[in-house]
């Protein structure tokens, strides 16, 4: 661990050299690697109901007292939010206000809900007129039904902790049925107009009856004041990204490799949990949230540091972490590649933690592929550097990252 | 569960022992009075000169120590070695949001509903040291009260220090006039008592405005002592909010007043902060994020933040990762003590103690956190480039933790005068062990 900053020098340069040499076995990996396209994210809801607020603190860094100063978002504000490098997502923030939800509706219909890839439909669960609410709801399901037959729908019934923790499972479990009742409704409506449909619309007309609408959907209780936001838009960002079979699986080998328990893989600037793998040990730990709440902490770490510093709020922040915790175990969160840090959790042990880390620099050229578009993974990240093993880890090199991604 | 990092063995409760922290509610002030009462009055102001003595003395050291320690041990040996620590101030101040946030974790949104307090709260802290925390309600004057005398020496009698809380955002004047015969009244019969004047509720306030009202405050109570003739009297004034670290920042100050030898200890942070190249060093206490002390260099709010940030940071991974829920199975241990180890867990690692380390991306200046004992962290700022010495620094700050471990322990379980000898063995193991090995 003494020599960390020289190691992870040496990861760029083998990562350099190893470039040019591609062997033919991650060749195929490349082969998998699939075209990325911009995918269109709607964002909608009430008037209010903190769609900005989630936006902004999701990917703007924004601490969630600070969205207090967020006015109301006139019509659509579009941005381009860059994830991982390679994937843009098309965010379009809807204001929520009567006038913007009719023009939707009526003018814009075809402009907004055409090519949809996500809808992220945003609930306040203080809303005093449900009703209308789920009126405006229908309408919405309906128009993206008609435009966008394979968008992907996230409902996310929000403000969760303005209701009293021992009710608030309740309160979501109520709301879910009734949002997945109106939802069924709205989808049977579509059907019956079917002669209205446009031609644009990839339904086959053809087909006497119209398959089932087997809207995609899931729903998730959220609040900006704790780790459930993370945990909804790790999941919606889980579905966008591209390649996701590669990285699981060149993760769950890099994991067996080093011996870790857990690993997780977070976007640089969102912090959000790209990929996980967790050993069957690791599956035994009791906090089922801990990937969201490591999303949490990490991020507000990174605010501490940037006033701090005093470097913008979406700078890299910090490097390299370790935490070894006596003979209970040792973690250590990474910068992995350009655009992810990676975090993992193993047992303990001086020799096994200064390996992994060794191992772990070396599989970058692994994952290279998230960084651009279409750099095939290159191998043999590990050879240059076998020589220089630390101290007592030295003679473990053994379980070296030649067997990855098979 | 907050000090969960801190337990080596697993098991230990957490920062507030509940039975301790119910059991000085249980116990109404009158029985607490009756304790004191047996004692004559003759051997009250024995001890009174006693320890005005002694504070006296100590002061020429430049060292303060615990106002209750001496006192404790000449007469009331029931609720002896406990620092008190008193919360007085108007109602609706913010004295029970401040002890609900410090010594409690309550989130600060969260004191909004909070109930007014009736009648005097008393927490106990077990920490490296035991503190009594006393929350008077503000309604009540105790000096002036006519249908409830309080027992001035029960309250009063070894008490560490008076904090008197000022709603900044409120008309302070019959604060500031309560506080003065607040100080007068003390003054006369325990004239060593620290009184800290926490100016609250400045979030939001422009800071020239916060200092113009310091300014104001601070000259007023000085007018009004010195037209009774006192002067130098033990007044200190922090501006604070429960909002962000300043109410840590000025409790970290007061309790340091009470912390017997504080001196040797902020030497031995010094020595180390100079040996291993170290911008800013903290001893933290881990349950509440106060430090107990500190190197010499200048106070610098921005670092207590990181560093207190990055404490929080350590605790939440160890309730992820390492929490006694999560039991590992016994073939998870056979397979990693099996070959190519053939050790056991314990022999594998370094260190038996919470140590970590964290690079920050501008100008690579690390931060590094070690545990001390269960209560304790030490938590550095070191100089960019320093992380690649990692090992040697480790080394030094194993002395260094070794010779702060025999400093508590000597501390505790003796008097303030054993100390003296105490500390020393550990300082100059810290010399010894630091020039040794850098």
């Amino acid at each position: 661990m003494s020599d960390f900053e020289t190691t992870a020098a040496g990861g760029g340069s083998a990562t350099a050299a190893s470039a040019t040499t591609m062997s033919s076995e991650p060749g195929t990996q490349a082969a998998q690697l699939k075209k990325v396209k911009k995918q269109k994210v709607l964002l909608m809801g009430k008037s209010g109901s903190g769609k900005s607020s989630m936006r902004s603190i999701i990917f703007s860094n924004y601490l969630a007292r600070d969205t207090r100063r967020l006015g109301a978002t006139i019509d659509i504000d579009l941005s381009h939010v860059k994830f991982l490098g390679n994937l843009t997502l098309n965010l379009w923030d809807c204001g929520g206000q009567e006038a913007f939800m009719e023009n939707y509706l009526s003018q814009q219909r075809a402009h907004v809900f055409s090519n949809v890839g996500v809808l992220i439909y945003v609930f306040d669960i203080e809303s005093r007129d449900v009703e209308r609410d789920l009126a405006t709801y229908v309408n919405i399901i309906s128009a993206l039904v008609q435009y966008s037959r394979e968008a992907k729908v996230f409902v996310l019934i929000h403000k969760m902790d303005l209701v009293h923790p021992s009710t608030r499972e309740q309160v979501f479990e109520e709301r879910v049925s009734i949002v997945r009742r109106k939802t069924a409704e709205a989808v049977a409506i579509v059907r019956k107009q079917k002669p209205e449909y446009p031609a644009s619309a990839s339904v086959s007309e053809g087909s006497g009856m119209i398959p089932d609408i087997d809207l995609d959907m899931q729903l998730f209780a959220t609040s900006i004041w704790d780790q459930s936001l993370y945990k909804a838009w790790a999941s919606i960002i889980h579905d966008l990204v591209p390649n996701l079979g590669v990285i699981e699986t060149q993760l769950a080998s890099l994991g067996v490799a080093i011996d870790a328990d857990e690993i997780l893989l977070f976007e640089r600037t969102s912090f959000l949990v790209v990929s996980k793998w967790t050993s069957p040990e690791g599956e035994t730990n009791p906090w089922g949230d801990r990937f969201e709440r490591m999303s949490n902490i990490l991020k507000a770490w990174k605010h501490t540091c940037s006033k701090f510093t005093g470097t913008p709020r979406n700078a890299e922040q910090f490097s390299d972490f370790e935490y070894k915790m006596g003979p209970n175990f040792s973690m250590f969160v990474t910068k992995f590649t350009t655009n992810t840090y990676i975090l993992v959790c193993m047992p303990p042990g001086e020799a096994r933690f200064n390996s992994a880390k060794l191992n772990v620099a070396a599989a970058r050229p692994w994952f290279k592929f998230l960084d651009g578009p279409v750099v095939a993974p290159a191998s043999a990240g590990g050879t240059p550097r076998e020589g220089t093993g630390s101290g007592g880890g030295g003679q473990l090199h053994q379980q070296h990252p030649q067997e990855y991604g098979i | 569960m907050s000090s969960a990092f801190l337990q080596t063995d697993n098991g230990h409760p957490a920062s507030f022992d509940t039975d301790d922290a119910t059991q000085p509610q249980s116990q109404t002030s009158p029985t607490r009075r009756s304790l004191v009462r047996c004692i004559s009055p003759a051997v009250l102001n024995l001890e009174r000169v006693f320890e005005q003595n002694r504070q006296r003395l100590q002061k020429k050291d430049g060292v303060p120590a615990p106002a209750a320690k001496v006192s404790d041990q000449a007469s009331v040996p029931q609720t002896k070695g406990k620092p008190r620590l008193l919360l007085m101030g108007q109602r609706r101040s913010g004295k029970s949001s401040i002890s609900s946030v410090v010594f409690h974790k309550l989130p600060p949104s969260e004191t909004l509903f909070l109930e007014s307090t009736a009648r005097i709260q008393k927490d106990s802290l077990n920490s490296f040291m035991e503190f009594q925390v006393w929350d008077f309600p503000g309604q009540i004057d105790i000096f002036d009260n006519p249908n409830f005398t309080f027992d001035i020496d029960a309250i009063f009698g070894e008490i560490g220090a008076l904090i008197w809380v000022i709603d900044a955002q409120d008309d302070y004047l019959e604060s500031v006039a309560r506080l003065n015969s607040t100080i007068l009244n003390l003054q006369r019969g325990y004239p060593h008592i620290n009184i800290e004047v926490f100016i609250h509720k400045v979030d939001g306030l422009s800071d020239d405005y916060k200092l113009d009202i310091q300014r104001d405050v601070t000259i007023r109570i000085q007018d009004e002592l010195s037209d009774q003739g006192i002067e130098n009297a033990p007044v200190n004034f922090h501006l604070t909010s429960i909002y962000d670290h300043s109410i840590f920042e000025a409790f970290s100050k007061v309790i340091q007043k009470l912390i017997p030898r504080l001196g040797q200890l902020e030497a031995m942070l010094t020595n180390l902060c100079r040996t291993c190249r170290f911008e800013k060093a903290y001893l933290f206490d881990v349950n509440t994020k106060i430090y107990i002390a500190t190197d010499n260099t200048p106070e610098d709010m921005a670092s207590y933040e990181i560093c207190s940030d990055y404490v929080d940071v350590i605790i939440d991974f160890t309730e992820v990762y390492g929490s006694p829920e999560w039991k590992r199975s016994d073939e998870w241990r056979a397979r990693l003590e099996g070959p190519p180890w053939l050790q056991t867990l314990e022999n594998q690692v370094a260190c038996e103690f919470a140590e970590s380390g964290m690079v920050l991306a501008d100008a690579q200046r690390p931060i590094m956190l070690r545990e001390v004992d269960r209560f304790l962290a030490l938590v550095a700022i070191m100089k960019e480039g320093s992380y690649d010495k990692m090992p040697q620094i480790n080394m030094n700050v194993d002395v260094v933790v070794k010779g702060l471990i025999e400093f508590f322990e000597i501390t505790k379980t003796k008097t303030g005068i054993a100390a003296v000898g105490g500390g020393t063995p550990g300082a100059v193991a810290v010399e010894g062990g630091g020039d040794g090995r850098l």
